[in-house]
């Protein structure tokens, strides 16, 4: 895809979160830089998770961040690249597995990155096992669609433990 | 009763034309956040709070299949209405047409984005309209609790409550560093919005509204307008709320969101002392001609209205206007809106006709009370 301001491949996409519906912009990376150290009427508010976003991954070479696009969540799948581009993440392993890329934005973001409010009567140790449980049901998808039915039938057990015990 | 028990016939049915029976149930009520009751209502129409969470073992509704999004939204909704089947009505979104959605969003019982988008969700809505659990919508659940004026606390403790109650039933997708974790990293920790929803004409017709837009964003608070995401403000109402929801707690939030509003509150009422010291008669001339084009107009625009009706508004408030009810005119601010004009009278209608059809309405119920021409 090229940048939407010139022939060059665009390598930043960045999509708006403010302000109506989301707005889409492919962009290079010196188009990227330019678009993001404009200085508009009003300051980005903090909620300009896009912006927060690429601001931070521009400091990066080209190679950087195509190593970073390619790197895949393995209990969703969801890759860096497709959470850049869509601006939501695919499930609650992906805090932790892109842990060093998310820290920094949502400290742009809240200013903190420690939570100091409510929590769950029950023990976060459940809630770990559960998020297992997404790869599992993935896992047993794939393992029916190849016909491995011994892999599908130990998966199912493991997933009946772990639902029995939380 | 005056809730939307039956929402689901209600809904359901009406693939254009909707039962006039089902219909004067709905006009007994204007929902929650247009009852024009609580403190301060003359300005802050409502407060809100929404919690968002989602279900441990399922991915985000990014990367869930439809499978998985029929297997969150039977899962909430069975547990929801386990906990509190007394009090909920389920409708399922994703079976409505097109208009009945609308006229859930302008309600302000489901947002744009989960009118809009597809697959198995829905919403539980409790009898009087103050909360709606969402169910797969931008997370797997948003928690909705809103009152009318001011009372942040009281929309707190009640979420709060009813956050409990699902918990007791679901494991929340929970990190002790991080919170609740939710689909989009703006939300993350509390999962927490608090917003109010003011009424600011003087504040716009003395143009100091931008300022004020300003001094709040330095302070890391949003400001919309109705109906959530664009900022054009329909009839001078404004959202506030946080934008931060990590790394404080949720009386922090509920308190910097209520703090703020005693002081535009004074603003409001400051702009509003001085466009009647300055020029009485220009401002009972701008509310009485508002009044006059809604008493008379013969076809008129969903905007027009709610920029008339908020002079009127502020007529009915500053006591230029002594004829009209605050939940009346309060009332006609939704019903006017295009999916309620529609529902009303039982057909689809073109904008054309819709503007005619808003028209003859207000004629209806403005020169009711006087006695003068109806129609």
């Amino acid at each position: 895809m090229k940048c939407h301001q010139c022939d060059k491949p665009a390598t930043f996409h960045i999509t708006e979160l403010t302000g109506g519906k989301p707005q889409e912009l492919h962009l290079c990376e010196e188009h990227a830089r330019e678009y993001l150290t404009e200085s508009g009427p009003e300051p980005t508010p903090a909620s300009n998770l896009a912006g927060a976003l690429a601001q931070q991954l521009v400091g990066g070479t080209a190679e950087d961040l195509a190593r970073l696009d390619q790197q895949a969540c393995p209990i969703c799948g969801i890759t860096f690249f497709e959470f850049r581009n869509q601006g939501r993440l695919g499930c609650p392993h992906d805090y932790i597995c892109f842990e060093k890329e998310l820290d920094p934005l949502i400290l742009n973001i809240h200013g903190d990155c420690t939570h100091t409010g409510k929590r769950p009567q029950r023990s976060p140790a459940n809630t770990d096992r559960q998020t297992e449980l997404i790869r599992l049901r993935r896992e047993i998808k794939e393992a029916v669609q190849d016909e491995d039915y011994e892999r599908a039938s130990r998966l199912r057990d493991e997933i009946r433990q772990i639902e029995r015990s939380c | 009763m005056n809730g939307p028990r039956g929402c689901e016939t209600r809904f359901d049915k009406s693939k254009g034309r909707a039962d006039t029976v089902e219909f004067d149930d709905l006009a007994r009520s204007s929902g929650e956040w247009l009852r024009g009751s609580g403190p301060e209502s003359d300005i802050v129409i409502s407060s809100r709070i929404r919690l968002a969470r989602n279900l441990a073992d399922f991915p985000f509704i990014s990367r869930a299949n439809p499978a998985d999004r029929a297997e969150i939204e039977r899962t909430l909704r069975d547990r929801i209405l386990k906990v509190q089947s007394a009090e909920l009505e389920y409708v399922d979104v994703n079976k409505l047409a097109g208009i009945d959605r609308q006229f859930l969003v302008e309600r302000q019982l489901i947002s744009r984005e989960h009118a809009e988008s597809d697959g198995a969700r829905g919403v539980a809505i409790d009898s009087n309209e103050r909360v709606s659990l969402m169910i797969n919508e931008e997370d797997h659940l948003r928690i909705q609790v809103m009152h009318s004026g001011l009372d942040l606390a009281g929309a707190w403790e009640q979420s709060n409550r009813i956050d409990d109650l699902v918990e007791s039933q679901v494991t929340y997708a929970f990190n002790e560093r991080l919170g609740y974790l939710t689909a989009c990293p703006t939300n993350v920790g509390t999962g927490m919005r608090v917003s109010v929803m003011l009424h600011l004409p003087a504040l716009v017709i003395t143009r100091q509204i931008d300022k004020l837009f300003r001094s709040l964003q330095k302070i890391s608070l949003a400001v919309r307008g109705l109906y959530g995401e664009g900022s054009q403000a329909m009839g001078d109402f404004y959202q506030i709320s946080n934008q931060i929801t990590l790394g404080r707690t949720e009386a922090e939030l509920v308190k910097q969101v209520g703090d703020v509003v005693p002081t535009i509150i004074d603003y409001e009422r400051k702009a509003r002392d001085f466009l009647i010291r300055e020029s009485q008669e220009n401002l009972h001339d701008r509310v009485s001609r508002a009044y006059g084009i809604l008493r008379t107009a013969q076809t008129i625009s969903s905007e027009e209205t709610m920029h008339l009706l908020s002079s009127v508004r502020m007529g009915v408030n500053l006591g230029l206007i002594v004829d009209l009810e605050m939940p009346t005119l309060n009332k006609l601010f939704i019903y006017t809106q295009p999916a309620h004009l529609q529902k009303l009278s039982g057909v689809e209608l073109d904008t054309a006709d819709r503007n005619i059809e808003r028209a003859r309405y207000l004629r209806r119920h403005l020169n009711k009370e006087d006695g003068t021409q109806q129609n």
